[in-house]
């Protein structure tokens, strides 16, 4: 297929720390197939950060899920490859997929409020995951959930450790998920919308917890987002999905510098940002995003694109756009030919950047 | 609590005294005179003010009381006096206590059945949710809970016992004195009673069941990588179950005051036939009694419903 041909695999020869090929996730309901997830390739090397950016419904938490293995086998169908350190994650046995969950690759979920069970104390929870994959007695698994919790930075730990989930604020959940997600030292950490639930002062921190934890641990970590204005700090590369497709892939300078795919450059449009005068107001993109139930036919964005009628023919209603490279490690999905959407690009940031209007 | 027991032993006390149905007229027997209903009306205090009448019958709850104390034989009720019956010619605690076993037997032996049963079935469909498994545990609670439990209870009687003679005839005997007879006669009306609760369970339990499983918490055990089986019972039905089977005590606790129709069906005689036996009589103070009783316990399971849920529940307790 041509997907897979054109697969971004890029470093050496060996297959990548994380692998995925032409990922497709889709779930039978009674009105029709939803298309969750649809040919999705990327990688990432040992360490490194992955934002995957889009809107809700553009199938980026389906995706992180698929690689955790939480997406229901049996209500879902799913197809593709996912590598992760030199195994195949999608053939694997249930019972192998469990052992690799919350020892080898974890998860922080986006609302810490109702993440964690109400019923039980918050240090028998991350004693719970210790114990699920190590042999470890009760006292040595307190000894380190206390030694964990301390280090994410939860204060008055030995009284903590004790409490429940209701007891402490948004900002400590989240805290105690992220120990709870490090406790067994993962390889890779899935991070969906970890912040999106907190207050802005709040959501720095966490961030700022969750890269220096991977700087100590070597972790390589997705972070799943529809904010791109926290993606410039912590990512190398990042994927920007619509519709189920990864739309644009590059790594995080190329995205900012040189934005190419007109959905990227709308994304970046409507963040509000202090140091930008004009224009005055927020340019979000018009319309909404398409019924994974009923994609349309051409382009998926193409309904809300404002260049479409640039290229000849009726491409962009009647024909998908493959992800093919723009420049070097820069993939983007459009009809439009290269100068083309370049120039757009640089009309678009000129604009951002408040010089003419 | 005690505000609510007061203006409810007000209220039933007000409502019998209004009701129609003279009980010294009642207890006079086949040669009437109006002189000797004059005397009965006294000897059953009931020619006193009503005021007077409620603050004897309440001190009688607490310190006893003595009927017709004027006369040759006073009748001595000791304390807790609920009343005594002219017509049964015995205080009505002791009645009370004569039947109350039998039903206490009865509504717990079905409480059992329908948790155990509705429970079960419940967690079943939840976890089979769409397939024929589901369907036909779904199908069958439907059907246990539109089938009206005298219909199920006859329908029961003609076949086990009648026509497959599986049962003997029921007649109840205490458990202590045969314990197998005991359960060859309770053995049906459990089931009836049960029936009708557990259909009900039985959805409760799923739609709760399906519920939890989709909440966040139950996602998150899964990615710590616990087994199914831990997720499911540890996680999930922990926080699923629990308001179910607290819940579960205040039906019981209606149970108490009586379950009139199995109890009639099979002729048990528990606070369900003495009621309706009361009634019929219109024996006013056995009926005022037992109104005050399974108030009182449904008001008392109320309070034991919420502490427990305070225990199992940490998000409840006070700090």
């Amino acid at each position: 297929m041509i997907e897979e041909r054109i697969a971004p695999i890029r470093g050496s020869l060996e297959r990548p720390f994380l692998s995925v090929t032409n990922l497709s996730v889709s779930f039978p309901t009674e009105d029709g197939l939803v298309q969750a997830v649809d040919g999705v390739s990327l990688s990432l090397e040992r360490g490194k950060t992955l934002a995957i950016v889009g809107e809700s419904g553009s199938g980026k938490s389906v995706t992180a899920q698929a690689i955790m293995g939480l997406v229901n086998r049996k209500a879902a169908k799913v197809s593709g490859e996912i590598w992760l350190d030199g195994q195949e994650l999608l053939r694997l046995p249930q019972d192998e997929v469990q052992e690799l969950m919350g020892s080898e690759i974890a998860m922080i979920f986006q609302d810490p409020m109702s993440s964690l069970h109400p019923f039980y104390r918050i240090g028998d929870q991350i004693v719970e995951a210790i114990q699920a994959h190590r042999q470890l007695g009760p006292k040595e698994a307190r000894a380190e959930t206390i030694e964990m919790l301390r280090h994410v930075g939860i204060p008055a730990v030995e009284r903590r450790v004790d409490a429940y989930p209701h007891q402490l604020s948004g900002g400590m959940r989240q805290r105690v998920m992220i120990a709870m997600a490090l406790i067994n030292s993962p390889q890779l950490l899935i991070a969906d919308e970890p912040t999106t639930a907190l207050d802005v002062t709040v959501q720095a921190q966490i961030l700022e917890l969750i890269s220096s934890l991977q700087d100590e641990f070597g972790t390589t970590v997705i972070l799943i987002t529809h904010d791109l204005g926290i993606v410039a700090d912590v990512a190398d590369d990042v994927a920007v999905m619509y519709g189920g497709r990864i739309v644009e892939l590059a790594s995080t300078t190329t995205l900012y510098d040189r934005p190419e795919m007109p959905y990227t450059l709308g994304l970046l449009s409507s963040v509000p940002r202090m140091d930008r005068k004009l224009p005055e107001r927020l340019d979000p993109i018009r319309g909404n995003p398409p019924s994974p139930i009923k994609l349309p036919k051409g382009c998926v964005f193409q309904p809300r694109c404002d260049y479409w009628e640039r290229v000849p023919g009726d491409a962009c209603k009647t024909d998908r756009p493959e992800l093919l490279e723009s420049e070097p490690d820069h993939f983007v999905r459009c009809h439009l030919k290269i100068e083309e959407r370049q120039q757009i690009s640089r009309d678009v940031r000129q604009i951002l950047a408040g010089g003419t209007q | 609590m005690f505000l609510l027991l007061f203006l409810l032993s007000v209220s039933v006390f007000a409502l019998f005294s209004i009701l129609p149905g003279d009980p010294a007229r009642l207890t006079c027997g086949k040669a009437c005179t109006p002189v000797i209903i004059e005397q009965n009306r006294h000897r059953l205090g009931l020619d006193e003010p009503p005021l007077t009448q409620y603050v004897k019958f309440v001190s009688g709850i607490f310190v006893g009381r003595t009927f017709s104390p004027d006369s040759p034989q006073p009748i001595k009720c000791e304390a807790p006096c609920l009343g005594y019956s002219f017509t049964r010619h015995e205080e009505v605690m002791a009645i009370i206590a004569r039947s109350a076993p039998v039903t206490l037997f009865l509504a717990i032996g079905a409480f059992v059945l329908w948790i155990s049963v509705g429970l079960t079935l419940g967690i079943i469909a939840a976890l089979n949710r769409g397939r024929w498994g589901d369907r036909l545990i779904m199908g069958i609670s439907l059907v246990g809970y539109s089938m009206p439990s005298f219909f199920i209870g006859l329908v029961l009687i003609f076949f086990v016992i009648i026509k497959w003679k599986f049962l003997p005839f029921p007649s109840y005997i205490s458990p202590w004195e045969n314990p197998f007879q005991f359960f060859q006669t309770m053995l049906l009306p459990w089931i009836v009673l049960a029936s009708l609760y557990a259909a009900f369970y039985i959805r409760l339990t799923r739609n709760q069941v399906l519920e939890v499983l989709g909440d966040d918490y139950v996602r998150t055990a899964r990615a710590k990588g616990l087994p199914e089986r831990r997720v499911v019972v540890r996680h999930a039905l922990r926080a699923g179950l629990t308001p179910i089977v607290t819940a579960a005590g205040l039906d019981l606790a209606g149970l108490l005051g009586g379950a009139i129709i199995s109890e009639n069906i099979f002729s048990l005689p528990g606070l369900g036939s003495l009621a309706v036996t009361s009634i019929t009589d219109s024996d006013l103070p056995i009926i005022t009694g037992l109104t005050l009783l399974t108030a009182s316990i449904i008001i008392f399971a109320n309070l034991v419903v919420d502490l427990l849920y305070a225990v199992v529940d940490p998000r409840v307790r006070i700090a």
